[in-house]
């Protein structure tokens, strides 16, 4: 490792300084999730009650979104894996012609502004005259979500001994055996970290989905609609502060999932 | 029989189907590779290749004026609407508002990213790593939507100015032309704070990368010639620090200028690229306008890839 040198008190005060401004806008919508104020973003909040949440729950389009996101994430988390997977299984060892340009296929959705996504699958659809759907939200999710299991996996199969695949194919296993007892129990955890990244992408995605979904509100376009309704605001607040805590569970878990052994 | 037993010393296991079908792929690795790739590669390009051909298709059609429909002839017409100097004004804004979130987030990524990867001690540095990684996981949408609570005029940037007795400085601030407004979260710079926000973990972990990539021996070598280290900073880090500082630059430089979520939430009236073709397409329902419109930053970040490709970013993503 690095001679441990101490960092100059410039270098301290920057780093603080930014991840202060990368955290304190958490806290300000847990503060405003309970704030009385009903009208205004007034600062410091009149006084604080717990009366929206309950108010949230018994919003019937909050629960419809909500059901809708969850449906699209579990779909397209699953379709994610098992393609994410099959390109990292590839494109691990492997060195052929082409292979850069498949990875940077792969990485192209989340690369190019969502904008772009969302209005090249719109046109797609306009130009089949396919009608907008739960599928056709799907399509697009799954698509950008293959490179968070492909990353993790890859990364995995990369750091896995291939020594360990040659002694179970020199011991007579076929490709599947291996496959199953070596290969898979190696990527486990990185298929359940890229699962849940995809997951987390999948259910707070808007760009794109504004474009794919025609009627249906998923949860993030359902909070996108109420932004503009002001009389609705302590709802909104609570309903942020949801999607917040509800996306943080899997990142956490799919970074202890992920750590590197040697720290 | 029993000599032939003996001729192999190893048993082979039985002879099924499946063992078959995985010989002959051990035999066959280019078909291998192959049919691995055949279903996510089919799904890459019919879907997503398949979608951008089509908005580039889309981009040569035309709305028809009289009847709104979409004509399907190719035709530049749609290019030459793109041209006027309203929609010139639009991606120029656009364009400077992206250098200024990339330079500025730069500038703040650096520090903590150095920081992280060269002087953290491990239980910090995994620390600060899922620090910066878990805003850029989260709800985009209500990370965007609390800046509204922030920066809005009854809000807590304003009551800490009110409290330090500053007030005056930030209604002078927001009486700047051209980056003001009637309040944070109706201006420019209260947008540009935004995206800053918003794009910095893109930043920071790119910069972090290549910081842990930088050699110690280079480092210590700098030193022993007797280097003192704000030089070797200057000579050995930040050099070999660059490619992932234009790494990230790839990142807020593209998300900026497709977004059209945060010029809505937090802007002023004024367009930018993103908001164009979100209009375009739904109220207007003129989608070869929209179409067109999305070419533009395309292009813009095509060349912006060429430049960061000679500058080795991509070795640093």
């Amino acid at each position: 490792m690095h001679s441990r040198l101490r960092a100059g008190w410039g270098v301290r005060l920057g780093a603080f300084g930014a991840l202060v401004f990368l955290h304190f806008p958490l806290l300000i919508i847990i503060l405003y999730a309970f704030t009385t104020e009903e009208a205004s973003f007034r600062f410091p909040p009149p006084g604080l009650t717990t009366q929206w949440i309950g108010e949230l729950f018994n919003r019937e389009d909050f629960w419809r979104a909500l059901g809708l996101s969850l449906q699209v994430a579990v779909i397209a988390t699953l379709l994610a894996l098992i393609l994410g997977t099959l390109i990292a299984l590839a494109l691990a060892r492997a060195n052929f012609f082409g292979r850069d340009s498949i990875s940077l296929l792969v990485i192209l959705p989340i690369a190019l502004p969502g904008i772009v996504s969302g209005i090249a699958l719109r046109s797609a659809v306009s130009i089949l005259g396919v009608p907008f759907s739960t599928w056709t939200i799907i399509l697009g999710h799954a698509t950008f979500c293959i490179v968070t299991v492909y990353n993790n996996v890859v990364a995995r199969l990369r750091r896995t001994a291939h020594s360990q695949v040659e002694a179970s194919m020199d011991l007579g296993a076929s490709s599947f055996q291996t496959f199953r007892y070596i290969i898979l129990p190696n990527i486990t955890t990185a298929l359940v970290a890229g699962g849940m990244l995809a997951f987390a992408l999948s259910f707070d995605e808007v760009i794109v989905t504004t474009f794919t979904a025609g009627n249906q509100q998923t949860l993030p376009i359902w909070i996108f609609s109420q932004l503009t309704r002001p009389r609705d605001r302590p709802v909104t607040n609570v309903a942020a502060l949801f999607v917040i805590a509800v996306t943080f569970i899997p990142i956490i878990l799919a970074h202890q999932l992920t750590r590197d052994r040697r720290d | 029989m029993s000599a032939v037993m003996l001729d192999s010393q190893v048993p082979q296991p039985p002879q099924t189907p499946l063992r078959r079908v995985s010989a002959w792929f051990f035999r066959h690795p280019t078909l291998t590779l192959f049919s691995l790739l055949a279903v996510p590669m089919a799904w890459m390009v019919v879907v997503y290749l398949g979608s951008l051909s089509a908005l580039l298709a889309q981009s040569f059609f035309r709305l028809d004026g009289f009847t709104g429909r979409i004509v399907r002839e190719f035709g530049l017409s749609t290019y030459e609407q793109l041209f006027t100097a309203a929609n010139i004004d639009i991606v120029v804004r656009t364009t400077v508002m992206a250098a200024a979130v990339t330079v500025a987030g730069a500038l703040i990524a650096f520090p903590l990213a150095y920081y992280t990867a060269r002087f953290a001690p491990p239980r910090l540095k995994t620390f600060l790593y899922l620090a910066v990684l878990l805003p850029l996981w989260s709800s985009y949408l209500v990370r965007v939507y609390t800046w509204k609570i922030i920066l809005a005029q009854e809000g807590i940037i304003t009551w800490v100015f009110d409290l330090l007795g500053l007030r005056g400085i930030l209604d002078g601030i927001l009486a700047i032309p051209g980056i003001g407004g009637p309040s944070l979260s109706f201006s420019y710079l209260g947008m540009f704070l935004v995206f800053v926000y918003i794009w910095l973990p893109y930043m920071v972990l790119p910069i972090m990368t290549a910081l842990e990539r930088v050699p110690n021996s280079l480092v210590e070598a700098s030193s022993d010639l007797g280097a003192r280290p704000r030089y070797t900073f200057r000579r050995i880090i930040l050099p070999l620090a660059f490619p992932g500082v234009v790494a990230g630059s790839i990142f807020t430089f593209s998300l900026t200028l497709g977004d059209y979520i945060i010029p809505q939430v937090i802007g002023n009236s004024s367009f930018f690229i993103g908001q164009v073709v979100y209009a375009q397409q739904g109220t207007a329902g003129n989608i070869p306008l929209a179409a067109a419109f999305t070419v533009v930053p395309v292009v813009i970040m095509l060349i912006y890839l060429l430049i960061a490709r000679r500058l080795g970013a991509f070795n640093a993503l």
